[in-house]
């Protein structure tokens, strides 16, 4: 730092201290923002969670940190009157729901993606136009089909059973995924004279695995977040409701505070994010799939 | 098409019987989800808009009675296109616009990527009806931190879901809050545009702003259609999240929704896709409902059509 050592700067130094400063400028720019954001999206759960651990007492007021840590609200919840069987009704939901839209659009976006045949640009549109319907659209005929003609409102059945029919969503982000698959291994297949039920299941789908990971993971998102499908058909048989439409019911069926129903909230939201930090990778490139790519 | 008159050999023939009936096996499971999921209801829906039916007399044909009802004496139908209007501009368009600022502000990041990737995911993933009833929570006017916050501050603190000028802009910001999906489209967008454009455009001289805006909006801008298209039409559908917040700042939450004042408050967040409900399941007019049914599927449709435009990509195949 003395005088003596320091040499005059040349033109060079100069630029090259400029460029550095702001480099490192842009970095704090670039991470404040970050952590900014970090904030907006994360304190929310946080404030959740402080909130779910208050006393009763606590929780009517506007304290953000709790006093003492009831955690046993959260026993509360799991033992409240039909939240063990919201819980296995979703399950099923989901479960079942996830297993058989893989089976049902497994093949039919095989087919899509490389099999030529006339038509199969109708299909692919009629596929998009599926995905893209709003489920309200068709809700009145579903309904009276389902109540009038199979008897089955009051049960979970009337949206499980059309996922075994091929989901248009899953279908189209298996066709995208498909698209990459080179022909070639698939030619390979058909020489050493194996069928094309066989080349799907020995040789496609091994290497769809990531496909197919992201799909049931939406599946299975889609059917535990799913709340229009449930009030239809179930919302007159409590015993068959599930989490997410029990969950908008929570807080006014027990008039309690918002500690209770901030646990519950949590509770919902849990399996996903923990399915979420099992499958990150899967579901990221899910996403991207999406997206188009031309 | 050269083969046109030559006669088709046998053997070829029964090929293309056997790929044709091979096909037709691998598509069966849809074909019959269209028929019976989407084929059907839809001429029903279209059917129902005409008829008087209420789910236990026969229906009884009555014209376009249904749809006057739904355009003259419905008390809330302009309403709540209205409503679902402004939702499809400003919820889409602060969507997009966010997405794309947090996606690009996650290719910046070199510290600590993975994590904040992470983080401004995460809330994408929560389900709609808790996300909700988080939401609720944390802006509910009398307990809730964030109007704690704004208090402490000096700001002015607006009752959100329970005031009808606030209820929109707070369901907006539920939907911002959930960004993850388009953070990850744009994200992988802006990491193909290629590296030699960025690096030609700075020999010439050009700037952050100018390689934002000749650069990375040319590159991305299938995406961005991709997004505000699809985005419009969830819009549309926007259902869960508009009911949910209605019941719990109203604090009506019955099981049936029957006493629960629909778009509370005061309309503000009633939309087209809850008429359909209304009508139907509330005040038993399938035939009315049924109108509101296909005006959704009207536009919806209108909106898919553009991205079943091949320069969409969405068609693309291999072949």
């Amino acid at each position: 730092m003395t005088a003596t050592i320091s040499l005059p700067l040349t033109r060079r130094d100069a630029a090259v201290r400029v460029a550095r400063r702001r480099a490192a400028l842009h970095w704090v720019a670039v991470h404040s923002l970050a952590v900014a954001a970090a904030l907006f999206f994360v304190l929310p759960f946080v404030f959740v969670f402080l909130t779910s651990v208050m006393t009763d007492r606590q929780a009517i007021t506007a304290d953000l940190w709790p006093h003492t840590w009831q955690w046993d609200n959260f026993v509360k919840v799991w033992q409240t009157d039909g939240f063990l069987t919201w819980w296995r009704n979703t399950l099923l939901y989901a479960g079942l729901g996830t297993v058989l839209t893989v089976l049902s659009s497994l093949p039919v976006a095989y087919a899509l993606a490389k099999f030529r045949f006339r038509g199969r640009n109708l299909a692919l549109m009629a596929v998009i136009s599926m995905m893209m319907l709003p489920p309200q659209v068709i809700i009145i005929p579903m309904y009276l089909f389902w109540a009038k003609q199979l008897h089955l409102t009051g049960t979970l059945w009337p949206l499980i059973i059309p996922m075994a029919f091929g989901d248009a969503f899953s279908i189209f982000l298996l066709r995208q995924f498909l698209l990459t698959v080179p022909k070639e291994y698939i030619e390979a297949a058909r020489i050493d004279g194996c069928s094309e039920f066989r080349t799907l299941l020995k040789v496609v789908v091994p290497m769809a695995k990531p496909a197919i990971a992201a799909v049931a993971l939406f599946q299975f998102f889609y059917c535990w977040n799913d709340y229009f499908g449930p009030q239809i058909y179930a919302s007159d048989n409590q015993g068959a409701w599930t989490l997410s439409y029990g969950l908008a019911s929570f807080k006014a069926s027990h008039h309690t505070n918002w500690n209770l129903t901030m646990a519950a909230t949590l509770l919902v939201m849990a399996p996903v994010i923990v399915l979420f930090f099992f499958a990150q990778k899967a579901f990221i490139e899910g996403v991207t799939l999406t997206g188009v790519k031309g | 098409m050269a083969l046109v008159g030559t006669p088709v050999p046998a053997a070829l023939k029964r090929k293309r019987r056997r790929e044709a009936l091979r096909t037709l096996a691998f598509l069966s499971p849809w074909l019959i989800g269209f028929a019976v999921f989407f084929a059907y209801p839809l001429l029903s829906t279209a059917y129902f808009s005409f008829m008087r039916y209420d789910g236990f007399s026969a229906p009884t044909f009555r014209g376009l009675q249904n749809w006057s009802y739904v355009f003259t004496d419905y008390p809330s139908f302009w309403q709540g296109l209205r409503n679902t209007l402004w939702l499809v501009v400003v919820m889409v368009a602060l969507r997009v616009a966010f997405g794309l600022g947090i996606g690009l502000l996650i290719t910046k990041v070199k510290t600590g990527a993975g994590v904040f990737r992470t983080l401004f995911y995460l809330p994408y993933l929560a389900p709609p009806v808790a996300a909700t009833i988080a939401f609720a929570f944390l802006l509910n006017p009398g307990t809730g931190p964030v109007n704690a916050l704004l208090g402490d501050l000096g700001l002015p603190t607006p009752g959100w879901f329970t005031d009808p000028d606030w209820s929109k802009p707070a369901l907006t910001m539920l939907a911002m809050w959930g960004i993850g999906d388009l953070m990850v489209i744009f994200m992988a967008a802006l990491l193909d545009v290629p590296k030699e454009q960025y690096e030609a455009a700075e020999l010439d001289g050009a700037g952050p702003v100018q390689k934002f805006r000749f650069v990375t909006i040319p590159n991305i801008s299938p995406i961005v259609l991709f997004a505000v298209v699809t985005g419009v039409i969830q819009t549309m559908q926007y259902y869960t999240q508009a009911i949910v917040a209605g019941k719990v700042a109203s604090g009506v939450i019955g099981g049936s929704g029957q006493q629960f004042e629909p778009g509370y408050p005061n309309g503000s967040t009633w939309t087209l896709p809850q008429m359909v409900y209304n009508l139907g399941f509330q005040r038993a007019d399938y035939g009315s409902a049924c109108v509101v049914a296909l005006i959704l599927f009207v536009i919806s449709m209108a909106f898919t059509s553009l991205l079943l435009r091949r320069k969409s990509g969405l068609l693309a195949s291999e072949d």
